[in-house]
């Protein structure tokens, strides 16, 4: 089938609505509500109105699925006054205090105002005024900034399930915010920040530790040592050349980290693959001795949250194993001081990751000190004037966690850490490695829930890839009580994985998300070691100190424990 | 256990239980029995339903006890009647009914004498029902000053009353969704079939296919009353043609609009006639579960609502083989939170799921996905109260009630500056002013009427003027106003239509479910430029230019509201403004050049002034001033400091010489 648009004749597909039709054409209909994610449009901004043949009405293009003979006009001189007349209402109520934003410089409402030629305020009047929520470890929240556009509520209720925030009031008072009105902290929220990663302003940002970062830089006296998780180079190597690889980006990261002050950069995949050793052992263990099953991974800190605070009586089926940043954290904390001759007192380890929870997860373990997101590494870059977009220089990782195989590096996607365990515990079970490419297709993918069983050796292993937390609630009590039983699930908290986290891009959509999916498969292909037990710095990392996989050591610095957070009456707090 | 005694068997051949329902129940009440010949079992059955239809044996009062009825002391005057009867050892039944529509002349009592002829009388209150009981049961005399008018008398006893239809208020109504109201026990199902109720769903349930329900709905032209004026047949054949298994029936009972209260009186007058009209449109849909949404700020209705549902439940009208046919269906009462948006049917279905009110764009419309998907026809109340009467009269007789091409009926509240307040219901099309004038009596003594505002936040003042124009949708609509629900707020010259504008938006302002930009933001602009109209300009240069301005800004944005909202609510809450705009510029003009509001209404325009001549220096005025601003020495003439005054009027009213006047 095929629509009109401003008189140019474009194909579409049934179900495709006129802004995505739009847009692939290279058509931009401004919108600040439209959101890849969700179940149905929400079409409350109301921006992306257009002129429909024969009907009276403005309509919105967000809502108006293509139909054969559809023409559409995106912008006549009636649609633009309709939309600027909007966006002037927006700006009306907001505090307007761009100079000290958060999302200065990259404001969708700033952006769309630019657009659309509002250059006053036109409207005296009053403006929002509601209390700023900076509880959390990990999000912090300006609702004056808000638009309401809703994408969070989309993302917290209908994508990731938690519900931690919803509108409340009505008009004018109307706003966002968790249960009660009380703080992040003590509502269902997970730190996901599934919400930060989507909000068209300032409304909803990560906790900023850009300031951290840059004050322990500046203080001589401290050793301040980089982690840089694998999905960060995958997306930073967007809109580069095809031929670059995450290697590459990764060694240019380190070059421009080392250039502002970091004394070493270490790859946080080394402790990926590290995590499949210990995983993967642990595992078996449950298995041959009749250990609680089916077991979770542990790498999503938001997930495991979750568990925390949701459903703690799943504690027991967590994976004691650290995430990765936290098994780093431990070991760069144990190893580093002796290794480069510092003090240990004055050495701080900063990852840069794509999460938010990571940044929960920092201040509820010893091992990381500050947590950068992808994004907050542009605002680092700012500070200390780098262009990394055309910083062409290169510096190795530095020893002793420089490496990491091509499984280490599929920790970044969903289903990364089902293939990585699945390659080391073939090995494990069946003595051998698995034959030829170890690609396993099963685990990879988009879908919520992916199932699926493989033999090693003698025993039959259930096992499911959870992508998404808004498929962990109807589907965990599943995997519990699956007949034949399911012994291993991976649950990622993002959409598609770290790839997807709360701390990615702005700009992260569906295809961005499998474009980041598909050079981590092309990174893992193109290894010279694709299995983590190859990984000759973990491999001397257990003949120097840990022993072995699950050894009285192991369990000191890459296990851990946790706590029942269930909350209780919030009412009363 | 069901108490109706009508639908309870006559003997032992009677096979009719509620369990094992029997398609003649109906028409056993009337003609009964069916099923066998039995000339006690008819004489049983003919003397249970002339019990029903009377209200009891010998002597019955039926107290109107409605929300308005009892605002005017109806269970005081029901308290007294007790205490009365029970010390003069009178054994006289006390029945409450609900609202006849004539709420101004509330509490209507209505009297059935020995001789089984029904007077009607009304101004009753907690003050006057003893000299009322003392004049029948005492002086009996029948013929006082509270008798309105009489009901049916065949054989001629009461040539002298008038019959009460022909009284003005109700001589040019047409009653059919109101039938029953104020007359019939609407804690009764017996009363309510020995009135004719349930013989559509017999009707329809019995001989009729639900495409050929719908196709007579279709044919009769029903449309919403809710506001829209969607044709009620074709939303039904819409969700009929869907595949689904599961489909809902949702009677929107969420009536909200300030000046509008039929639905509660229908509810509370006359509950079987919805839950009729609810049964009859379940089976045209194929709809096996419905909802009641209604407002928690309606108790009484809810209570009779309930009440209704449970009676019809125990004799089998609602649950499984309604009728001994196939059809099942029961409903649900949900009560509504007190948000105004959730009178728009997406919110209604946001809600009724669990989430907030808030509306969702449409297409899906809800009869092809509404609740949890389903497909889901959403009716008024009003309407579903029509339906009853579509299905037994016929299509042909509905279209003919209205005037011209409407079809039906429709029941307006009529309030404000009006001299008789209350319901009315008239043919579709008749013209505003036979409403106005005809029936609601024209402005109080004195007075004249200025416009009348029709449909609610979302409609607009129509000027007296243009009175003569026909209450259709399609009229309504041009004019800027619309049908809503059937609200109607009659102003005199006394009140300010920038007032009027200002008081509807700030209604919707506050209504607003805040999900779509123009309506949450706009209104907000809206109210406040209406409200620096209001107000004498004070402050810097910029404020006082923010008037002028104001009035370009006001019919842009107006513009934007009603052109780009997301719901009905926002689409039309510019019409106040708009229609206000239209009709009376030169108030908005007066107020906005001028700064006077000529109507007087505007508090924050008014100006005193205190005559120095007449003024003692009593100091009253400047110690009842709120803010101040008045200042003299004791027994010297006293002067309003202009700044600080607010126009409140206090000083006005405490002045016991008359020396502070009003001024512009």
């Amino acid at each position: 089938m095929s629509i009109t648009i401003n008189g140019r004749e474009i194909e579409a597909t049934a179900g495709e609505t006129v802004l995505q039709v739009a847009r692939r054409a290279g058509i931009e209909i401004p919108h600040l509500c439209s959101l890849d994610w969700a179940p149905s449009p929400s079409a409350s901004c109301r921006l992306c109105v257009v002129e429909v043949e024969g009907a009276p009405r403005l309509q919105t293009s967000c809502t108006l699925e293509a139909r054969d003979g559809l023409s559409v006009q995106t912008h006549t001189p009636r649609v633009l006054k309709a939309r600027r007349a909007i966006l002037e209402l927006l700006v009306a109520s907001h505090p307007q205090d761009c100079l000290s934003c958060a999302r200065g410089g990259d404001c969708e409402l700033a952006g769309l105002a630019s657009d659309l030629g509002v250059r006053r305020r036109r409207y005296v009047g009053a403006v929002k005024h509601h209390p700023a929520d900076i509880s959390s470890p990990a999000l912090w929240r300006d609702p004056d900034k808000c638009v309401l556009c809703g994408r969070c509520v989309t993302m917290c209720h209908d994508v990731q399930g938690i519900g931690a925030i919803d509108f409340v009031g009505r008009g004018f008072k109307t706003r966002v915010a968790p249960g009660f009105s009380l703080g992040l902290n003590v509502s269902d929220c997970v730190f996901c920040g599934q919400c930060a990663r989507v909000c068209p302003t300032g409304a909803i940002v990560e906790r900023d530790q850009v300031d951290d970062v840059v004050a322990a830089l500046a203080d001589p006296d401290i050793t301040v040592v980089a982690q840089v998780a694998p999905a960060v180079p995958a997306t930073l190597l967007e809109g580069h050349s095809k031929s670059e690889g995450v290697r590459t980006m990764l060694e240019r990261l380190a070059a421009s980290l080392k250039r502002v002050g970091f004394d070493a950069v270490f790859d946080t995949g080394f402790a990926a693959d590290l995590t499949i050793m210990e995983e993967g052992s642990e595992l078996l263990d449950r298995i041959v001795h009749g250990g609680v099953l089916p077991m979770f991974t542990s790498c999503s800190p938001a997930w495991v949250h979750y568990v925390e605070t949701h459903r703690p009586e799943l504690i027991p089926h967590l994976s004691t194993c650290k995430s990765p940043q936290q098994m780093a954290g431990a070991l760069i904390k144990e190893i580093y001081p002796a290794y480069a001759g510092v003090d240990r007192d004055k050495l701080v380890v900063v990852s840069i990751m794509p999460c938010t929870a990571k940044k929960f997860e920092a201040q509820d373990l010893t091992g990381v000190d500050y947590v950068l997101t992808t994004r907050e590494l542009e605002h680092l870059w700012g500070r200390f004037g780098v262009d990394f977009a055309h910083a062409t220089e290169q510096t190795p990782l530095d020893p002793p966690f420089s490496e990491a195989s091509g499984a280490g590096r599929l920790f970044a996607g969903s289903g990364g850490v089902m293939e990585a365990a699945l390659r080391t515990a073939h090995k494990l079970v069946a003595g051998k490695e698995l034959a030829g490419d170890p690609k396993i297709t099963e685990a990879r993918g988009l879908d919520g829930v992916r199932r699926f069983t493989v033999s090693a050796g003698e025993a039959e292993l259930g096992l499911a890839v959870v992508n998404g937390l808004g498929r962990v609630r109807d589907t965990i009590d599943e995997l519990l009580n699956a007949d034949p039983p399911v012994h291993f699930v991976e649950v990622m908290s993002c959409p598609g994985g770290c790839v997807g986290g709360g701390g990615q891009p702005y700009d992260t959509d569906a295809a961005a998300i499998k474009e980041r999916l598909q050079r981590l498969y092309e990174v893992d292909r193109r290894s010279r070691t694709r299995r983590s037990h190859e990984n000759s710095e973990v491999q001397s990392l257990y003949e120097d100190l840990l022993g072995r996989p699950l050894g009285e050591v192991s369990h000191r610095l890459l296990h851990r424990t946790y706590t029942d957070r269930r909350r209780g009456d919030v009412a009363a707090v | 256990m069901n108490e109706s005694l009508l639908t309870a068997p006559c003997c032992r051949q009677c096979r009719h239980t509620p369990s094992t329902p029997c398609s003649d129940l109906i028409e056993c009440i009337d003609h009964g029995p069916v099923c066998h010949d039995d000339d006690g079992c008819r004489d049983e059955r003919a003397r249970r339903l002339a019990r029903a239809r009377r209200g009891g044996d010998g002597m019955v009062l039926f107290v109107g006890a409605g929300t308005c009825g009892r605002a005017n002391g109806a269970l005081t005057v029901i308290a007294k009647m007790e205490a009365y009867l029970q010390h003069r050892g009178l054994d006289v039944p006390i029945v409450e009914t609900g609202c006849v529509g004539y709420c101004q002349r509330e509490v209507f009592v209505d009297l059935v004498t020995a001789d089984g002829v029904r007077l009607s009388y009304c101004d009753l209150g907690p003050d006057t029902v003893d000299e009322f009981l003392e004049a029948v049961f005492g002086r009996r005399e029948l013929h006082n000053r509270f008798l309105l008018g009489r009901y049916d008398d065949p054989d001629g006893l009461y040539g002298d009353v008038p019959p009460l239809a022909e009284t003005p208020f109700f001589a040019r109504q047409t009653k059919v969704v109101l039938a029953n109201c104020g007359v019939v026990d609407p804690a009764s199902l017996d009363a309510a079939l020995a009135a004719g109720g349930f013989r559509a769903a017999a009707t329809a349930l019995v001989t009729m296919t639900p495409e050929e329900v719908c196709d007579e709905l279709i044919a009769s032209g029903l449309r919403g009353r809710g506001g829209a004026g969607f044709p009620t047949g074709r939303k039904w054949k819409v969700a009929l043609e869907q595949p689904r298994p599961q489909k809902y029936l949702i009677c929107n009972a969420d009536e909200g609009d300030p000046g509008a209260f039929m639905d509660r009186a229908v509810l509370e007058s006359d509950p079987f006639r919805v839950v009729e009209g609810m049964v009859v449109a379940a089976y045209a849909i194929g709809a096996t579960k419905g909802y009641v949404y209604c407002r928690a700020e309606y108790p009484l209705a809810v209570e009779r609502l309930r009440e209704a549902i449970r009676q019809c439940r125990a004799a089998g009208l609602l649950g499984r083989n309604i009728l001994g046919s196939l059809t099942d269906f029961d409903i649900t009462i949900k009560m509504g939170a007190g948000a105004f948006v959730c009178g728009e049917e997406t919110a209604i279905l946001a809600s009724i799921e669990g989430g907030r009110g808030m509306p969702r764009p449409r297409p899906p419309y809800p009869a092809v996905s509404g609740l949890h998907g389903c497909p889901t026809v959403l009716n008024n109340v009003e309407t579903l109260a029509n339906v009853p009467a579509v299905v037994n009269g016929g299509a042909e007789w509905f279209a003919g009630l209205g005037c011209g091409d409407a079809a039906g009926t429709k029941v307006f509240a009529l309030s404000g500056r009006i001299r008789n307040t209350g319901l009315v219901e008239v043919p579709v099309g008749i013209p505003l002013r036979e409403v106005v004038y005809g029936i609601g009596g024209g402005a109080p003594a004195g007075h004249h009427i200025k416009a009348v505002q029709i449909g609610g936040p979302s409609g607009g003042c129509i000027p007296d003027e243009l009175l003569d124009v026909p209450t259709d949708y399609g009229t309504l609509q041009e004019l800027g106003a619309m049908m809503g629900s059937g609200g109607m707020v009659v102003m005199d010259e006394r009140s300010c239509m920038v007032d009027v504008a200002k008081f509807f938006m700030e209604f919707i302002r506050n209504e607003s479910c805040g999900k779509c930009t123009p309506c949450r933001e706009g209104t907000t602009r809206m109210l406040e430029i209406l409200t620096e109209f209001t107000e004498r300009p004070v402050g810097d240069d910029l404020r006082r230019l923010e008037r002028f301005r104001g009035i370009l800004h006001l019919e842009e944005l107006a513009e934007t509201v009603k052109e780009t909202s997301l719901c009905g609510l926002g689409q039309s809450a510019a019409n106040p403004v708009l229609s206000t705009l239209r009709f009376f510029r030169d108030e908005y003009e007066a107020h906005i050049m001028e700064s006077v509001c000529p109507a007087g209404a505007c508090q924050g325009l008014r100006m005193y002034d205190i005559d120095p001549e007449v003024c003692t220096g009593c100091t009253l005025c400047a110690k009842n001033c709120p803010s101040g601003a008045i200042i003299g020495k004791r027994k010297f003439a006293h002067a309003i400091i202009v700044d600080r005054c607010t126009g409140c009027g206090a000083c006005a009213d405490a002045c016991p010489k008359q020396a502070v006047l009003a001024v512009a």
